[in-house]
């Protein structure tokens, strides 16, 4: 297996980067390795980026290699924590606010 | 961010006296619903305030708070005294912490501290047993929700799905969810992404996101609606009460779009329904929708059709309420935060423009064009207008004031063992904000007097025919020009005998001297007058009534006692509407000029009299003491042959000043007397006129005081020494 390929994103996470960024992400997706999303600049996000986050999972499972988010900004778990999206993105290093983990704050 | 500090701080301190008075109420109806949700929802918008402002010692108390109601408004436990007064306590200490931040200290002083780890271990132990094995919760500011999820059906159940274009509107979902956050708790969110298409597809732009959630919340389906009003034509949102039938849940499941199966699973997962129930359910369900076209399936147009067909009175009715709840909203939003002392140089101002102007109008009348005449006119009504809604601008309504005292009413009777209850008429009366600042500390003194010596205790109350539970009101009303505040006990009335030996004793009054009822009500605002035999925590320690009518006569008012033996004492505090300016009636004495306050004025007559033995007239039929302003200011020189009479009336007391002319209405902008006048009887103030010239304003209170005593004296009936000078009589008005 080849080793996973890093996609980090240091823009805003908002509609208006929407675009420019799912082309990245299905670019990325397109060389059929395992993706590792480095979110850790992302100061901001909004529902179109959390969009682009579940469509990243989605086609990564459909193309049999996965997608994990391997750094979070505050601002990203945030809204994957509100969404309750936690558990079922499952990426181990999202800890859900609400369970406390300092490391992340 | 000190902005919004204090911003946060004022709110707070609005929700924290939301709070407390919930739980005053609480004490009296412990299973109301409606109040445990409003003290919840109080506590926990402070609990989100404090974290927007990142005040993390607020949010650490407020949580254990939340969660103690939380579990009341969850029915695990029950509102007692005990449980209130702790609850108090807490709100108490919620205010001081709120004090803290307002001071700008990172973190409470070592005492505050210590009272609210003791407070919170008192929560936690006490009323949180259950969870209190938990580690303590780390709170994040946005979820500030309380419990977890409980599964159950007491939560509304809200079914959303956002239309494609939303967030290209500029609307994004998030937003609107976290403001229904701000209503209640959101227990439990399931985030569907089925409309998602594939990658090649999916617009990035577009919103495919649905949410089906579980929300605790006391808020009304109206209000709920109206989080999503401003997508309202861009999403589909179905709500479903707390408490719905398991019907409701699968007529929800059919009318979605998602698979019908899928859906299921996703209600028993976030707990609107068990898998037994779903079963059910959707086994009925099965057999017609064999048979008709499967309703999971219809366009989303007839099932929008289908579902207002089903209850178009709940749509209407829903329709009616979301529009009031809107204008309530609206009015909110009309609403602006003012700083006091910007007002105040607005109504300086409106006042030296008020003198102005009655310059430009004398010059006008001299002048006697009369193109500039009618100008000025026109100008002098705006100024008028001006004025009018200038000192609106301060009036404020007393209720606030009045409400603080339930908390007082409940803490002192405490205190002294005795139950009363505190009754509030006239909250919205409306008088100037500076009048109701300065006057919280009188009548504090006189509800706390009320407390401790007019009300008896319970059994000399049982004695007495009296149910136990002693009453207190507090009454407002406006009554020509001034607001009259009362408070009034049913307790045991003045004892006048106690109170006329005791200034007897003190020397306040020499033996033998015989006084009015009324007088020797007053006697109990003496300096050091004090009848209380067992000096108490609260009063009876000699000082405080003086205090209160000097503080009272500092604000040109006056306080009135009405005693009935065995049946209460009512006080009566009359008050000026506002300091600032008044309407006044310019008079003429000699080469001064002199003005009544207009809303004083009854009428005015020619005197006609022909001996000077009296000063009475014959007002058709009433018998009518005056006043000669000449005699009362000593101004030298002959009469004029007409003289006029200005029937004044106050506080339901008749008398005419004698002037030589009258001069007219007159704006008076008050400018106070210096300390050398304290002590002059009959003059309130002093206003300048147009001319630039003084006129003094005529206290007609005192007025109409000194007309009547010294018709008393000069009646040939039993005379009397002169009395107290304080002790100025007014007949007895009971």
């Amino acid at each position: 297996m080849p080793a996973p390929l890093r996609l980090t994103f240091t823009d805003d996470m908002t509609i208006y980067n929407a675009a420019a960024q799912k082309a990245q992400l299905l670019e990325a997706l397109d060389a059929g390795q395992d993706l590792e999303i480095d979110l850790s600049l992302v100061a901001e996000i909004d529902t179109a980026g959390f969009q682009l986050l579940l469509l990243a999972k989605r086609e990564a499972s459909t193309r049999g290699c996965a997608a994990r988010i391997v750094a979070h900004s505050p601002a990203v778990r945030e809204v994957i924590d509100f969404y309750r999206m936690a558990a079922h993105f499952g990426d181990p290093l999202i800890i859900s606010a609400r369970e406390g983990e300092p490391q992340h704050g | 961010m000190d902005e919004l500090l204090a911003v946060f701080a004022q709110e707070a301190r609005e929700q924290v006296a939301a709070m407390e008075a919930g739980l005053l109420q609480l004490e009296d109806n412990p299973a109301d619903h409606d109040l445990i949700n409003g003290i919840f929802r109080a506590a926990h918008t402070v609990k989100g305030g404090a974290g927007t402002v990142e005040c993390t010692f607020i949010v650490d108390f407020t949580h254990a708070v939340e969660g103690v109601l939380s579990r009341m408004r969850d029915s695990e436990i029950q509102a007692n005294g005990d449980l209130v007064a702790l609850l108090l306590a807490c709100s108490d200490h919620m205010a001081s912490l709120i004090g803290v931040l307002e001071a700008g200290q990172e973190a409470p002083p070592d005492d505050l501290a210590l009272e609210g780890r003791d407070l919170k271990h008192r929560l936690e132990t006490d009323w949180l047993g259950a969870t209190a094995g938990h580690p303590a919760e780390k709170i994040d500011p946005v979820h500030a929700s309380g419990g977890g999820p409980v599964a159950g059906s007491d939560c509304w159940h809200i079914s959303l799905r956002f239309g494609q274009n939303v967030l290209k509107s500029g609307m994004d979902p998030l937003n609107f969810l976290r403001y229904l956050a701000t209503l209640g708790s959101i227990d439990s969110l399931e985030t569907l992404s089925d409309a998602m298409p594939p990658a090649a597809e999916m617009d990035p732009e577009n919103c495919y996101l649905g949410f089906e959630i579980r929300f605790r919340s006391g808020a009304g389906k109206a209000e709920i609606e109206q989080v999503f009003d401003f997508v309202r034509d861009e999403c589909e949102l179905r709500i479903l009460p707390p408490n719905s039938r398991v019907n409701d849940y699968i007529e929800l499941i059919a009318a979605l779009p998602e698979d019908p199966l899928r859906l299921g699973e996703i209600l028993v997962r976030i707990g609107a329904l068990t898998q037994a129930e779903l079963d059910e359910g959707l086994t009925l369900q099965a057999a017609p929708a064999d048979t008709e076209a499967a309703p999971a399936h219809l366009p989303l147009g007839e099932i929008l059709v289908e579902q207002k067909l089903v209850q178009p009175e709940v749509v209407e009715a829903a329709a009616a309420k979301q529009k009031q709840v809107a204008d309530k909203k609206a009015a909110e939003a009309r609403l602006i935060r003012i700083q006091a002392d910007k007002l105040d140089r607005l109504i300086d101002l409106v006042g030296e423009l008020v003198i102005a102007g009655s310059a430009v109008n004398l010059l006008a009348s001299k002048a006697g064009l009369s193109d500039l005449g009618e100008a000025t006119e026109v100008v002098s009504r705006l100024v008028e207008n001006i004025r009018d809604q200038a000192l609106a601008l301060r009036m404020v309504q007393i209720g606030e004031t009045f409400g603080r005292f339930q908390r007082v009413v409940r803490d002192v009777s405490r205190e002294l063992g005795k139950d009363i209850e505190l009754v509030i008429q006239g909250g919205e009366t409306e008088l100037d904000k500076s009048v109701v600042e300065k006057i919280g500390d009188p009548l504090m003194h006189l509800v706390r007097n009320a407390m401790d010596h007019g009300v008896e205790s319970a059994e000399a109350r049982l004695a007495a025919g009296k149910s136990a539970r002693g009453r207190l009101l507090l009454n407002a009303f406006h009554d020509s020009g001034s607001i009259v505040i009362e408070v009034a006990d049913d307790g045991g009335g003045l004892n006048r005998e106690r109170i006329l030996k005791k200034a007897q004793e003190k020397g306040l009054v020499p033996p033998g001297q015989t006084l009015t009822d009324n007088e020797i009500n007053h006697l109990i605002f003496e300096p050091g007058f004090s009848t209380a035999d067992q000096v108490s925590n609260l009063s009876g320690r000699g000082v405080g009534m003086d205090v209160v009518k000097r503080n009272i006569t500092a604000l040109r008012g006056r306080v009135d006692i009405e005693s009935e033996p065995g049946l209460g004492t009512r006080f009566a505090i009359r008050l000026p509407l506002t300091l600032a300016i008044i309407d006044g009636f310019l008079v003429g004495a000699g080469r001064a000029a002199y003005v009544v306050p207009l809303d004083a004025v009854v009428e005015c007559l020619e005197l006609q009299i022909d001996s000077d033995a009296r000063n009475v007239i014959n007002l058709r039929g009433e018998v009518l003491p005056f006043i000669r302003l000449r005699d009362l200011f000593g101004i030298e020189g002959p009469r004029p042959v007409r003289e006029n009479v200005v029937v004044v009336k106050i506080a339901g007391q008749k008398a005419g000043l004698v002037v030589d002319q009258l001069l007219g209405e007159f704006q008076t902008v008050i400018k106070p007397l210096g300390a050398l006048f304290r002590n002059l009887r009959g003059i309130g103030g002093s206003t300048i006129l147009g001319s630039g010239e003084v006129a003094l304003i005529l206290d007609v209170q005192a007025l109409v005081q000194i007309a009547s005593r010294t018709e008393e004296q000069r009646r040939p009936a039993p005379a009397r020494p002169d009395a107290l000078p304080a002790l100025a009589a007014s007949p007895a008005s009971h």
